[in-house]
C-alpha cells in the first residue's frame, strides 16, 4: 500500500508540475493525504478513482480527437451510413459497470470503516453555533468555546485558520465526536483527518477519528451558517498521552482560578465607570458583529439596541435575552461570558449611545438571575 | 397570409404564438443571465484575493444566493422553455402548443416572480442570504424579512414552470403529425418530453417545501425545528428530492440539443437512436433515487448511505452511453466544425469532465473530503456552464437561420467560441484544485494558500463575463444585418423544420400536417 502510495503521489506530482508550470507548487494541486488511517485510505480511493478517470477520458476524448482529424470533411467527403450495433452498446454498457462495481467495492469498504464510532476511549461533545465551536469533553470536567482569532493578518499562513482555543486530543486513542448545534446547521471538517459531520440543531451526530501523530490539524465550518460563515475554523491539536493529560491538569488548575475570579468579582464593588468600560470591551468583542458598534444593528436582521425597548424597559427581560438568548437567533451568552462581563455588558447597552435606563446590572444581579432561572 | 401578425407592445402580451412565447423566454432568460452573472463578477471581485475588500460577508452570501436562483429558475430554466417553444412544434409538424393560452400565462408569470425575487435586495435585512439551497432552520427562524417574497416568487415560477410542462407533454401526446410516431420523434422533442414529466414530477414538491417553511416561519409550525418535534434535515431531503431531479431538467434538453447538432455537422445520423431514449428514461427515472447523494454528511445511517452511493454511481451507466453514442456518431462521419458543433464538442468533453467529478463526488467515503468544498462548486458548474449554457448556445447559433432567417457572421461566432471555451475552463477549473486544497464553498474570504486558484478564477470569470456581452452583440448584430439563411441552412440538418419549412419559418407554421414517412 505505501508503496503504491509513494508510486502514485510520484506521478501525481510529475503531472501536476507539468500541468501547472511554474505558476504552482505540485502538493497544491491534489487532496492532502492526510494523517490518520480512514484519510489515508480516502486518499488512496480518491487517487484510484482519479486514475480510472483520466484512462477513461483518454479513451473517450482520443477517440473523439482521432474523428476530429480522420474525419473531417476534408479528408473524409463521404460520411459512413451506419446508426446503430447492438454488439458495441451492450459493450459499452457493461465496460462501465464493472469499472463501478471496481471502485464500488473499496468505497463501501471503507464507508463502513469512517461510520463505525463504536468503542471510543473518549468522547467529546462539538457544539457549533454562530459563528464559534463549543467542544465538552465528557470524561473530564472541561468545557470552552473556540473562536477564530481575529488578531491574525491576511498574508499570515494561519489566516481564518487559527482560534484563541484549540481542541486537545490525545494521540493513538479513538476519539468520539458527538456533534450538535445551538441555531443554524453547522459542519465540523477537519481535511487532515477525513472527518467531516453537519451540526444539527436539535440532534447529535456521531464520528470519530484516531490520530496517530502530533501535530496541529486544521479546517473550517463547511456549511453555510450566516454571515460569519467564512470565520469559524477549527482547529484540533493532536498532542502525546502524556501531554494530553498535563493539559487537562492545567486546564482544572485555570477553571479553579476562573472560578475564584468570579466569586470575587461578585464579592467586589462595581461602579458605573468600570462597568461601562468592561461593559463596551466586551460588546465591541461579541456582540459589534451583529448589533453594530453604535448599537444600529442591521435592520431587518440584528434589531437595533440603541433607543430599543429591550434595552431601556425592564432588566429581567433585558438580563434573560443575554443570558438565555431567544428562539428569533439571539444567542444564549449565559455560558459564553462571565458573570462580570454579562453584567457589564448589560449595563452598557442600558446606559450607551444615548440609553437611558440608568440602572447598573452588577455581578452579583446576574448570580440571582441564574440561581432563579 | 401565414405571415400575417400583431404588432406592437400587444402582440408581445397577448400573444398565444409559440414563436412569439419562446423568443419572449428565450430573452429573458438571457436578461436573467446577464443579472445572475453581475452578481458573479461581484463574488469573484471579492475572491480575487484573500481579506474584505468590496462588500460584507452578509452581502456576499445575498449575492451566493441570488446568483443561484437566478441562474437555476431564472436562466437557464427558462431557456430551455424558450427552446421548446420555438422547436417542438415545428419538429413534430403542430401549427403551435396545445395550450396556447396557457403558454402565455406561463410565461408572463416569470416577470413577476423575478421582479419580487429582485425586490428583495432592496428589502431591509437584504435579500435571501441562505444559499440557493436555502437550508432550515437558517432560511426559517434566521431568515430576513424577504425571505416571504422569495417564498412567492418560487411559487410563482414553479407555476409558471408546471403549466410549461404539461404544454410539452400535451402537445407531444397530441399534437404530433400523422406518421410522426414517438420513436421517430427529433431527440429533442424526447429529451423535453422526459424533462417535461420531471418537472410535474418535483415542482410540486419544491412548492411543498417552500409552503411548510412559509408555515414554520409565520403560522407556528414546526417542521423543521427539533424544539417542536420537527428536523432540519427533513428540510433537505425533501428540498433535494425536488433538487436531484431539478438538475437532469436543466441538462436534459441541452442533452437533446446536442443530439441533433451533431449528427448534423457529422453528417450521418445519431447513433443508437433507441439507446438514447431509453438512456434518457433511465437518467430521468434513476434521479428519483438519489438525492441524498448531496447529504452525506447529515449523519444517515450508513444502510442509507450505501444504498444512495451505488444508485448515484449506476447513474453514469445511462450517462456513459450517451457520450458513447455521440463519439460514434461523430465516427466516420464527414465532419466540419461551425460554431453550434464548436459548442456541441465542448459541451460533449467538458460536461463528460463535469461527469467525472460527479461519480468522484458519489463515492461517499471521499465525498466526506469534497463535501461543501470548492471541489463541488467546480463540479456543477462544469454541468452547468459548458453543459446547459454551452447547450441553450450551440442552439441558437443552429436555429437562428431558421429562427430569423439571417445567418450570423461565422468568425465571430467562432471568435465567441474560443473566447468561452477559454474562459470557462480557467474560471472553473481551478476550483477543483481550491476545493482539494481544503477550501469550503460560500466563504468571502480565504486563506492565502487558495490564492493563486482564486485568482485565476476571478480573472476567467471576469472574461467569461465579458464574452456573454459579446454573444449578444454577435446575435444583435446578426438579426439587424446578418446574410439571408437558406431554407435548410445546413446540409447534414435533419427534421421537418429544415426540411418542410423556409427560412425565416412563418408565422404560422404547418396549418396543414406535414406528412411524415
Amino acid at each position: 500500500m505505501a508503496i503504491r502510495r509513494k508510486l502514485i503521489a510520484g506521478i501525481t506530482s510529475l503531472l501536476s508540475v507539468m500541468l501547472s508550470g511554474v505558476v504552482q507548487a505540485a502538493s497544491k494541486l491534489n487532496m492532502r493525504p492526510g494523517v490518520t488511517e480512514t484519510s489515508l485510505e480516502a486518499y488512496d480511493l480518491h487517487m484510484m478513482v482519479i486514475w480510472v478517470m483520466v484512462g477513461i477520458s483518454v479513451v473517450v476524448f482520443g477517440a473523439m480527437f482521432y474523428s476530429f482529424i480522420k474525419h473531417r470533411k476534408s479528408k473524409n467527403p463521404t460520411p459512413a451510413k451506419f446508426s446503430h450495433s447492438t454488439k458495441m452498446e451492450i459493450i459499452w454498457t457493461a465496460i462501465p459497470i464493472l469499472i463501478l462495481i471496481y471502485l464500488t467495492i473499496p468505497s463501501v469498504k471503507l464507508l463502513i470503516k469512517m461510520e463505525d464510532a463504536s468503542n471510543p476511549e473518549m468522547s467529546i461533545q462539538v457544539t457549533g453555533s454562530q459563528w464559534k465551536w463549543h467542544y465538552k469533553y465528557l470524561d473530564q470536567d472541561i468545557e470552552f468555546f473556540s473562536n477564530l482569532d481575529r488578531s491574525i493578518k491576511t498574508d499570515d499562513p494561519l489566516y481564518l485558520l487559527a482560534v484563541d482555543n484549540e481542541l486537545v486530543i490525545p494521540i493513538n486513542t479513538k476519539v468520539r465526536f458527538l456533534v450538535t448545534a445551538e441555531d443554524v446547521i453547522h459542519s465540523w471538517w477537519v481535511p487532515d483527518l477525513a472527518v467531516k459531520k453537519d451540526a444539527i440543531p436539535g440532534f447529535i451526530n456521531e464520528t470519530w477519528t484516531n490520530v496517530p501523530t502530533p501535530g496541529t490539524y486544521r479546517g473550517q465550518c463547511t456549511e453555510l451558517c450566516g454571515k460569519d460563515h467564512g470565520f469559524m475554523p477549527v482547529v484540533v491539536k493532536a498532542v502525546s498521552k502524556a501531554d494530553f493529560k498535563k493539559w487537562v491538569a492545567g486546564k482544572d488548575a485555570e477553571r479553579m482560578v476562573a472560578e475564584k475570579a468570579a466569586a470575587a468579582a461578585a464579592a467586589a464593588s462595581w461602579d458605573m465607570d468600570k462597568l461601562m468600560a468592561l461593559g463596551k470591551e466586551t460588546y465591541d468583542l461579541k456582540c459589534a458583529s451583529c448589533h453594530k458598534v453604535d448599537g444600529t444593528g442591521i435592520a431587518g436582521a440584528f434589531p437595533a439596541l440603541k433607543d430599543s425597548a429591550v434595552a431601556v424597559g425592564p432588566v429581567e427581560t433585558h438580563m434573560s435575552i443575554v443570558v438565555n438568548g431567544t428562539s428569533k437567533g439571539m444567542q444564549a451568552f449565559g455560558k459564553q461570558l462571565t458573570d462580570a462581563e454579562l453584567a457589564a455588558v448589560i449595563t452598557y447597552e442600558r446606559n450607551a449611545w444615548g440609553n437611558n435606563a440608568g440602572d447598573k446590572v452588577t455581578p452579583a444581579d446576574i448570580q440571582a438571575f441564574k440561581a432563579g432561572n | 397570409m401565414s405571415d400575417h401578425h400583431p404588432t406592437g407592445i400587444t402582440r408581445w402580451l397577448y400573444t398565444t404564438n409559440h414563436k412569439d412565447i419562446g423568443s419572449m423566454y428565450l430573452w429573458f432568460s438571457f436578461i436573467m443571465f446577464l443579472v445572475g452573472g453581475a452578481m458573479a463578477m461581484v463574488i469573484r471581485a471579492e475572491l480575487y484575493q484573500p481579506g474584505l475588500q468590496f462588500v460584507d460577508p452578509g452581502f456576499f452570501n445575498q449575492m451566493t444566493t441570488m446568483h443561484g436562483l437566478i441562474m437555476v429558475f431564472g436562466a437557464v430554466m427558462p431557456s430551455m422553455v424558450g427552446l421548446a417553444n420555438w422547436l417542438i412544434p415545428m419538429m413534430i409538424g403542430a401549427p403551435d402548443m396545445a395550450l396556447p393560452r396557457m403558454n402565455n400565462w406561463s410565461f408572463w408569470i416569470l416577470p413577476f416572480a423575478f421582479t419580487l425575487l429582485l425586490s428583495s435586495l432592496f428589502m431591509e435585512g437584504g435579500a435571501p442570504n441562505f444559499g440557493w439551497t436555502f437550508y432550515a432552520p437558517l432560511s426559517t427562524t434566521y431568515g430576513p424579512p424577504s425571505t416571504d417574497f422569495f417564498i412567492l416568487g418560487v411559487h410563482m415560477m414553479g407555476i409558471s414552470s408546471i403549466m410549461g410542462a404539461i404544454n410539452v407533454i400535451v402537445t407531444v401526446f397530441n399534437m404530433r403529425a400523422p406518421g410522426m410516431t414517438l420513436m421517430k420523434m427529433p431527440m429533442f422533442v424526447w429529451t423535453w418530453f422526459i424533462t417535461a414529466f420531471l418537472l410535474i414530477m418535483v415542482m410540486p414538491v419544491l412548492a411543498g417545501v417552500v409552503t411548510m417553511m412559509l408555515t414554520d416561519r409565520h403560522f407556528g409550525t414546526s417542521f423543521f425545528d427539533a424544539a417542536g418535534g420537527g428536523d432540519p434535515v427533513m428540510f433537505q431531503h425533501i428540498f433535494w428530492f425536488f433538487g436531484h431531479p431539478e438538475v437532469y431538467i436543466m441538462i436534459l434538453p441541452a442533452f437533446g440539443v446536442v443530439s441533433e447538432i451533431i449528427p448534423a455537422f457529422s453528417r450521418k445520423k445519431l447513433f443508437g437512436y433507441s439507446s438514447m431514449v431509453y438512456a434518457t428514461a433511465s437518467i430521468a427515472l434513476l434521479s428519483f433515487i438519489v438525492w441524498a447523494h448531496h447529504m452525506f454528511t447529515v449523519g444517515m445511517p450508513v444502510a442509507g448511505e450505501l444504498f444512495f452511493m451505488i444508485a448515484t454511481m449506476l447513474i453514469a451507466v445511462p450517462t456513459g452511453v450517451k457520450v458513447f453514442n455521440w463519439v460514434a456518431t461523430m465516427w466516420q462521419g464527414s465532419l466540419t466544425f461551425e460554431t453550434p458543433m464548436l459548442f456541441s464538442i465542448a459541451f460533449v468533453i467538458l460536461f463528460t469532465i463535469g461527469g467525472f467529478s460527479g461519480v468522484m463526488l458519489a463515492m461517499a467515503p471521499v465525498d466526506f473530503q469534497y463535501h461543501d468544498t470548492y471541489f463541488v462548486v467546480a463540479h456543477f458548474h462544469y454541468v452547468l456552464f459548458p453543459g446547459a449554457i454551452f447547450g441553450t448556445t450551440a442552439a441558437v447559433y443552429y436555429w437562428l437561420p431558421k429562427w430569423t432567417g439571417k445567418m450570423y457572421n461565422e468568425k465571430v461566432g467562432k471568435i465567441h467560441f474560443w473566447l468561452s471555451m477559454i474562459f470557462v475552463n480557467l474560471t472553473f477549473f481551478p476550483m477543483h484544485f481550491s476545493g482539494l486544497a481544503g477550501m469550503p464553498r460560500r466563504i468571502p474570504d480565504y486563506n492565502m494558500m487558495f490564492a493563486d486558484f482564486n485568482m485565476w478564477a476571478s480573472i476567467g470569470a471576469f472574461g467569461l463575463g465579458l464574452t456573454q456581452v459579446f454573444f449578444l452583440v454577435t446575435i444583435i448584430m446578426a438579426i439587424r444585418g446578418g446574410k439571408k439563411a437558406e431554407e435548410k441552412q445546413w446540409d447534414g440538418a435533419t427534421g421537418l423544420e429544415w426540411d418542410a419549412l423556409p427560412s425565416p419559418a412563418p408565422y404560422h407554421t404547418f396549418s396543414t400536417p406535414p406528412k411524415v414517412d
